[in-house]
């Protein structure tokens, strides 16, 4: 099962909850996290995991071989970012401008295009004292877009990491058997292992990284505060769940502060409110000194739990 | 004319509630009638929820395309679906479909398609405002959920605001950013004059503040940082202060963790304007007049 | 020469457009004979790479030299290599196309050796 946990406004509380949920459900399962916040990634602050394993990520970028190039235009013509222009004998590429799709290099009557990486970020993954598997994108500064690096990172399982986690070995295994000519990255790819969990750390806001986060996933968990902030984003987050059909609950963090809109508001529009975690200033201290909840505060490892609980029983219902 | 915009890096630090404040106290003193806003963060705009702005004009913003297939004339070759970098075209019940949410407007399949049976079709990808409020003019957009290109729609809004200031004369365009440090970020910080970053002092805000830091200094952008609810984890206040000294960081104040922030946010206030002498009023107040002077002092 | 001057109606009278990539139109003059003739710029509604876009456009009329306001950084670059000159007009004086040429005519026109301001990093998501 996957399980998103992502906001819309930032700063509510996701990384808390994304974090002590894997901690509680490693008691007992095959867990996996992915911090998909690739711009602001933080999770791994608080779960500490040995990130040994390193993969670089980006698009692939047209390289015109001007030997072949006779400057015919096509390439230009079918771009639809404008990243490709062709002026009398030169051919020019804007990388900054590509979007990596490969549609220069399929209509090139000359084949003269071939691709390189464009690096954008890094891929980090290890396992934790407490064995989750974790891994993490993270966006180069001055890069624009994180999409492609979500997009890698939801895809990449390395080797060592599978072998650690048997239950992820197995569901490869017998997805190679029915197909021998997929190799091992694409066969691990989204093939998060039905008995494990996979808990993705979302990224703040309400577009596409947010939506390529959830693409495939399973259930999402929306931790929101009771402000009007937290209620104006959360319905930009529950909106886009709606479309892809992902089945959603709601914890509130903060408890206490603000109003009860979000409460009215989730009420009224059916999604379920699976947890409440109270504004106590302890709380806030410990997060912000890097701890997880679940370690600050010893007495939600039973609540955490009982949120995974309650999530598979929807899922499965 | 000088544009401040204000970032942070990790999201929910106080962005906006700082925003709301500088817009309020820019108000009250020599800048009255001298300042437009915008609210940048276009995937959460949340300015207006402070600022409760009237409404004077909306239109559409044109995002991306998404391609379409017309299913008279398709083939169900699958040539669409293995040019497809971007797994949105799916088999389902004997039909290729486009995810138009997962669709990123390349027409790859477009020109490969043997039967001619796509096109690109353009989409509505939200919405462009600009309101009065009681501090100013504010140019603000809503990002439909799901939807690409927010980085134009920042543009746009920042655009509209700047040459309204050119226009009538205005002293200051002040942006409040989106998170993170990617395209909106980018775009919001062009052309700025000076950034101001509110950081956090926990371990995440401080790692999140250094790459927006890192961020603005790859474009050659001044930046500042001033420090919201410092009391919480006073180590990692210290933190972001030594850090900030070592990295010729100007750092412009500490702001006190204070539920009068949210209480006025409940209220549609700013915090300044919904009680003036609370802790957090008094010490964004401090902020403000320190960014203000370095602001219109340099050059 | 052939003179590219943004502007924003369909005429000689009408006004300077000191944008270059989303100007709304292009006037194509001949300084020598005065023949124009204008043209809608077809980057006007492109979601990025509009300076990119535009510069192709104008090479393919045929422009020898481009006056405008402003040249971000891809328009910069597209122009250069396909020997395009870049001048630049005074904004905010309400200029006609008509008086940017008498202008370039008098020898009054700045050349531009390098891109006048950054990218409006609006072209990705």
């Amino acid at each position: 099962m996957r399980i998103v946990v992502a906001s819309g406004k930032g700063g509510t509380g996701k990384t808390t909850v994304a974090t002590s949920l894997a901690l509680a459900a490693a008691e007992r399962e095959a867990v996996r996290v992915l911090d998909c916040d690739v711009e602001a990634p933080n999770a791994a602050l608080f779960l500490h995991p040995d990130l040994n394993q390193r993969k670089e990520v980006g698009i692939l970028l047209p390289v015109m071989d001007e030997a072949l190039c006779t400057h015919c235009g096509k390439c230009a013509e079918v771009c639809e970012f404008h990243a490709i222009a062709v002026i009398g004998k030169k051919t020019l590429v804007f990388p900054e401008l590509c979007h990596g799709c490969g549609s220069c290099t399929l209509v090139c009557p000359e084949k003269a295009i071939t691709e390189r990486l464009d690096v954008m970020g890094v891929l980090e993954s290890g396992m934790t004292a407490s064995g989750v598997n974790f891994a993490r994108g993270l966006m180069n500064v001055g890069e624009p877009m994180a999409v492609p690096i979500i997009r890698e990172l939801k895809k990449w399982n390395p080797a060592s990491l599978r072998a650690a986690v048997g239950r992820v070995a197995e569901c490869i295994e017998t997805k190679r058997r029915s197909n021998p000519l997929i190799d091992e990255e694409t066969a691990s790819g989204e093939s998060a292992p039905r008995n494990g969990i996979e808990i993705r750390d979302a990224p703040p806001g309400a577009s596409c990284p947010v939506v390529e986060t959830m693409r495939g996933a399973d259930f999402l968990l929306l931790v929101t505060e009771p402000t009007p902030f937290g209620l104006h984003d959360l319905k930009q987050v529950a909106s886009i769940a709606r479309e892809l059909g992902i089945l959603v609950g709601v914890v509130i963090n903060r408890d206490g502060i603000g109003d009860d809109a979000v409460e009215k508001y989730c009420a009224e529009n059916g999604l379920p409110i699976l947890m409440k975690i109270p504004m106590e200033r302890r709380f806030a201290e410990a997060i912000a000194s890097g701890k997880t909840l679940v370690d600050a505060a010893p007495e939600y490892r039973p609540a955490f739990r009982a949120l995974l609980e309650d999530i598979t029983v929807r899922f499965a219902a | 004319m000088k544009q401040l915009v204000i970032l942070s890096g990790k999201g929910g630090t106080g962005k906006t509630s700082v925003t709301a404040a500088f817009a309020h106290l820019a108000a009250q003193n020599g800048l009255a009638g001298k300042v437009i806003l915008a609210d940048a963060d276009v995937d959460a705009a949340n300015l207006e929820l402070v600022l409760q702005p009237r409404l004077l004009e909306q239109q559409d913003f044109k995002g991306g395309k998404v391609a379409v297939i017309d299913q008279d004339t398709c083939a169900s070759c699958g040539d669409c679906q293995a040019v497809c970098r971007f797994d949105a075209i799916n088999y389902v019940d004997g039909l290729y479909m486009i995810d138009p949410i997962a669709c990123d407007g390349c027409a790859a399949c477009v020109y490969q398609c043997p039967s001619e049976s796509i096109s690109m079709r353009e989409q509505i990808a939200g919405k462009f405002y600009f309101s009065e409020s009681r501090y100013g003019p504010l140019y603000h957009a809503n990002l439909f959920p799901g939807q690409e290109n927010s980085g134009k729609l920042v543009t746009l809004v920042k655009q509209r605001a700047r040459l309204q200031a050119l226009d009538e004369n205005r002293e200051l365009v002040i942006v409040d950013g989106p998170p993170g440090i990617g395209c909106p970020v980018i775009s919001a910080v062009s052309g700025a004059d000076l950034a101001l970053i509110v950081a956090e002092p926990t371990v995440a805000g401080v790692h999140d503040m250094r790459r927006a830091l890192q961020t603005v200094q790859h474009f050659g952008m001044r930046a500042m940082v001033c420090i919201n609810k410092a009391d919480i984890y006073p180590a990692g206040a210290e933190e972001i202060e030594s850090f900030c000294r070592a990295s010729g960081i100007e750092t412009v104040g500490r702001i006190p963790f204070d539920v009068t922030v949210t209480a006025a946010m409940v209220a549609g206030e700013a915090v300044t304007a919904f009680q003036p002498d609370a802790p957090s009023s008094v010490a964004i107040a401090a902020v403000w007049e320190r960014v203000l002077q370095s602001l219109l002092l340099k050059e | 020469m052939k003179l590219i001057i943004s502007i924003s109606g369909n005429k000689l009278e009408s006004s300077f457009d000191p944008r270059f990539g989303r100007a709304a139109a292009f006037c194509l003059v001949d300084s020598e004979t005065g023949e124009w003739t204008t043209h809608e710029n077809p980057a006007l509604s492109a979601s990025g790479g509009a300076g990119v876009q535009a510069a192709q456009f104008v090479a393919k009329l045929g422009a020898q030299a481009v006056v405008s306001g402003a040249y971000g950084p891809n328009a910069f670059d597209t122009l250069s290599p396909a020997g395009i000159e870049m001048y630049l007009a005074p904004t905010g004086e309400n200029l006609t196309a008509a008086d940017v040429l008498a202008l370039f005519k008098a020898g009054k026109l700045q050349k531009t050796e390098a891109a006048t301001h950054a990218g409006h990093y609006g072209g990705h998501h």
